[in-house]
């Protein structure tokens, strides 16, 4: 397939890209691994008139820890998050979450941010940052704003990121004592997209009890959506087996799915209740040895 | 229409070239250069056929645009024989009968040289998911791991590989028709 023609530009630094999505504002798609967005541009989905691309704007890429989060910049490859010693060690979420995006090939090009950015409703970090409310920042010429991921995701291949804003980098709480997380997938063959995915943070309390729960589910909405009903059904509650499974129903019937080839509407809330389940357990056990 | 000028080392040469933004790096490679050892496959990003290695971390080359190449290195199926010293992964897949139509080996074999430089002594299911973004129709996979394997114990030996020359395959062709592509 030949992509139609667009114009093509490298700028050296974020205030040169600002500018020229000002400059060429509606026009122009940042392009960063290009995974997500070259696809759709053979396809003839997407028509940008300008690719602007990221690859020589530095610092966008580092991972580090602050006092209180997990900085993520947008540049980060998928296979950079998962090789990294901070996420190995404190992060197996993450690691659930960045072993299972596309295939080895996407995981070595294709990065965070324009995963986050692009916003496919079947796409895997969406769920995850859904689920501990991540904060993704962006930048536009008049400076930074902190987007909650609950306020981010907006709908099918839409977000509330400005046409005129650079998505910069992903702030994760950092990781408390006493919590876990976990991401399952369900696809039918390696490397497809999800036909669910569920991921699922639980902080303990120091009596046993779920003090918070959050959890974000995939494929199975016009958006990746957080499934407010399960975590009001786990917080205060000790963790069981028949709990996991109250809140898997809720999570499953919150779900609004398309029949597609994936299966049909009622198997696609049945998985998402069942991977629920399934993260529920991991997450419950990681937090218990992370204490 | 703009063009860029791109310069981009191809198996150690280097290349300078005027393209559009919108030429995919797989067709600079098999139409510009002339090597078409690198398969298209889908053309969709999901079968890996046309692997190559780009700065060392594979890529689909049908997934990113030769401006995206521009400076940097990259490695195809042609740029792994040492002369007419097959690759041990080349060896490997010829001596376990890694391959059917052969379509899809040139994107195989890239992806596991990119795997094995990751990990010299993967384990059977480490090597199924290092090419899970590889599709072939034909084998069924048994063979190929085991031509992976095979390379890696090469590899971590040291040896050289047999010496074979690969003009010698007269008589051994495998097909490559495009029709059986995966």
């Amino acid at each position: 397939m030949i992509p139609g023609q667009f114009d093509y530009v490298r700028p050296g630094n974020l205030d040169d890209a600002l500018r020229i999505l000002k400059d060429r504002e509606g026009e122009a798609k940042l392009l960063s691994g290009g995974y997500s967005l070259i696809p759709l541009i053979k396809l003839r989905l997407a028509q940008p008139a300008l690719l602007v691309d990221m690859r020589d704007i530095t610092g966008l890429d580092g991972i580090t820890e602050t006092d209180d989060e997990l900085r993520i910049g947008a540049k980060a490859t998928h296979r950079q998050v998962h090789d990294d010693a901070i996420v190995q060690d404190h992060y197996p979420a993450l690691i659930d979450l960045t072993g299972v995006i596309g295939d080895p090939q996407v995981r070595n090009w294709g990065t965070i941010g324009g995963s986050v950015a692009h916003a496919d409703p079947a796409s895997d970090w969406p769920a995850m940052l859904l689920a501990v409310n991540a904060t993704i920042v962006c930048r536009g010429q008049s400076g930074e704003r902190l987007i909650k991921a609950r306020d981010f995701f907006l709908g099918t291949f839409t977000t509330a990121i400005e046409p005129t804003e650079v998505l910069t980098e992903i702030r994760i709480r950092r990781r408390p004592k006493g919590t876990g997380g976990a991401y399952t997938k369900l696809e039918r063959k390696v490397g497809d997209f999800a036909t669910v995915g569920s991921a699922v943070i639980v902080g303990l309390a120091p009596d046993g009890r779920i003090d918070n729960a959050g959890v974000g589910i995939t494929a199975v909405a016009d958006s990746p959506f957080a499934a407010t009903d399960a975590e009001a059904i786990l917080t205060g509650q000790q963790p069981s087996e028949e709990l996991f499974r109250k809140a898997g129903d809720a999570a499953g019937a919150q779900a609004s799915p398309a029949a597609d080839v994936r299966g049909p509407v009622d198997y696609k809330r049945a998985m998402a209740a069942e991977l629920t389940v399934r993260s529920l357990r991991s997450a419950v056990a990681r937090a218990l040895s992370y204490a | 229409m703009t063009t860029q000028h791109i310069s981009v080392t191809v198996n150690g040469e280097v290349h300078e070239a005027d393209v559009e933004p919108r030429l995919l790096l797989v067709h600079l490679l098999r139409e510009n250069l002339g090597l078409t050892g690198t398969h298209i496959g889908c053309d969709t990003s999901n079968c890996g056929a046309c692997t190559v290695h780009v700065d060392g971390r594979s890529a689909k080359s049908c997934t990113m645009l030769a401006v995206q190449a521009d400076g940097r290195e990259i490695r195809t199926i042609e740029g792994i024989a040492d002369g007419a010293t097959l690759h041990p992964l080349q060896q490997a897949f010829w001596d376990q009968h890694g391959l059917q139509c052969g379509f899809c080996t040139p994107g195989m074999i890239m992806q596991a040289a990119w795997l094995l430089g990751e990990n010299d002594d993967p384990s059977e299911a480490e090597i199924r998911e290092g090419i899970s973004g590889n599709l072939c129709r034909c084998t069924g996979y048994v063979n190929i791991v085991k031509a992976i394997q095979q390379a890696a114990g090469t590899l971590r030996e040291g040896e050289s590989a047999p010496v074979v020359a690969a003009a010698s395959v007269d008589g051994q062709e495998v097909s490559a028709e495009p029709a059986a592509a995966g």
